[in-house]
């Protein structure tokens, strides 16, 4: 769906596309720095930053160090919650997980727009960045419940106390439950980011294209419009922030499973 | 009917889905207020099962806008 004169294009904001316009080529691949691994990059000297900032080791913490310590007891405590004693060694993981989610989806959300010809990438947006990350997720599980278990794993899937007589039917409905956890997982925060965006995008379209109709149309179409794109930012904000708890809390439930089998 | 229009068409019935998701999304919220209203105590509590409650309820209405994005721009 190119876009004409008016017409609204949506997705020109997903595309990948290399910073300076020319394409890096190394050996028949395309190797070059794209705007998808400019945000990521900022995204971890953002994180870096505020973790840098609250490693002084105060015995009274000051702010930075009280925020930084905030998070980091919250992922504890949720995993301590979920998993019980032994689920604070996954911290590290979950963490790192939790803060790069929330990190990257706030970067896609900054108003860079206003500098014309720039626009802020949201690297969640693309499932092959969230499905990466939800394989890494579940291959953390089977590592950790198949090296804990062996094969008395696979007793996960046949719950307490179920009749013999449906043992096997029991069996395959909680392995294809099972196995959808990967792709669930990815997809949610796929969707989530893109969905949010699109939106955004179309109602910032309306806003423009009711500017260029005129003074009547403008006040009709473009000012509620741009209401409303102020409330969805807010949203917007507070999907991102829901998301990335949402993908932590239950890659550390999925961990419960592993490690707590019943 | 011509292969675009369908697909036009087809995307237009999937957005109902998310029609139906925001009833899912608004039914875990609401039994949640209306149960913490009663034991305010014991709300705090269960903070992490509403978000499991959401995520699981919001995935499946995002669904239905997967298939829309599909037959827009893959198919």
């Amino acid at each position: 769906m190119a876009a004409e004169a008016g017409k609204i294009d949506p997705m020109h904001q997903f595309l990948v596309e290399p910073l300076f316009g020319r394409h890096l080529m190394l050996g028949g691949y395309d190797v070059s720095f794209t705007n998808s691994a400019l945000f990521m990059v900022l995204t971890l000297g953002a994180l870096w930053l505020f973790m840098l900032g609250g490693m002084r080791r105060e015995l009274v913490p000051g702010r930075w160090q009280a925020a930084v310590e905030g998070f980091t007891g919250f992922i504890g405590n949720m995993l301590q919650a979920n998993i019980g004693p032994e689920g604070r060694k996954f911290t590290p993981y979950v963490f790192s997980l939790f803060m790069f989610i929330l990190i990257a989806n706030l970067m896609g959300m900054i108003p860079i727009g206003v500098v014309p010809g720039l626009h802020a990438f949201t690297v969640t947006s693309h499932i092959t960045v969230t499905g990466l990350l939800a394989i890494l997720s579940f291959s953390i599980v089977l590592i950790v419940g198949f090296s804990r278990h062996g094969f008395h794993f696979f007793s996960l899937f046949v719950p307490h106390g179920t009749p013999v007589v449906m043992i096997p039917l029991m069996f395959v409905i909680e392995l294809l439950s099972f196995l959808v956890r990967p792709f669930s997982l990815g997809l949610r925060l796929f969707v989530a980011m893109t969905a949010g965006h699109i939106l955004l995008k179309v109602l910032a379209g309306f806003v423009v294209n009711g500017l260029n109709a005129g003074p009547g149309i403008a006040a009709i179409v473009s000012i509620p419009s741009f209401i409303l794109m102020i409330g969805i930012t807010l949203l917007e904000l507070l999907v991102c922030a829901i998301q990335a708890y949402v993908f932590a809390l239950l890659t550390s439930l999925y961990l419960n499973d592993a490690v707590n089998l019943h | 009917m011509d292969a675009e229009a369908a697909k036009l068409f087809g995307a237009g019935l999937a957005a109902i889905g998310l029609g139906l998701a925001a009833l899912g999304v608004g039914n875990v919220f609401g039994q949640f207020l209306s149960a913490a209203l009663r034991n305010p105590s014991a709300a705090d509590s269960q903070q992490g099962r509403l978000f499991i409650g959401f995520a699981a309820a919001e995935l499946l209405g995002l669904l239905a806008f997967v298939i829309a994005m599909i037959l827009l721009f893959v198919a």
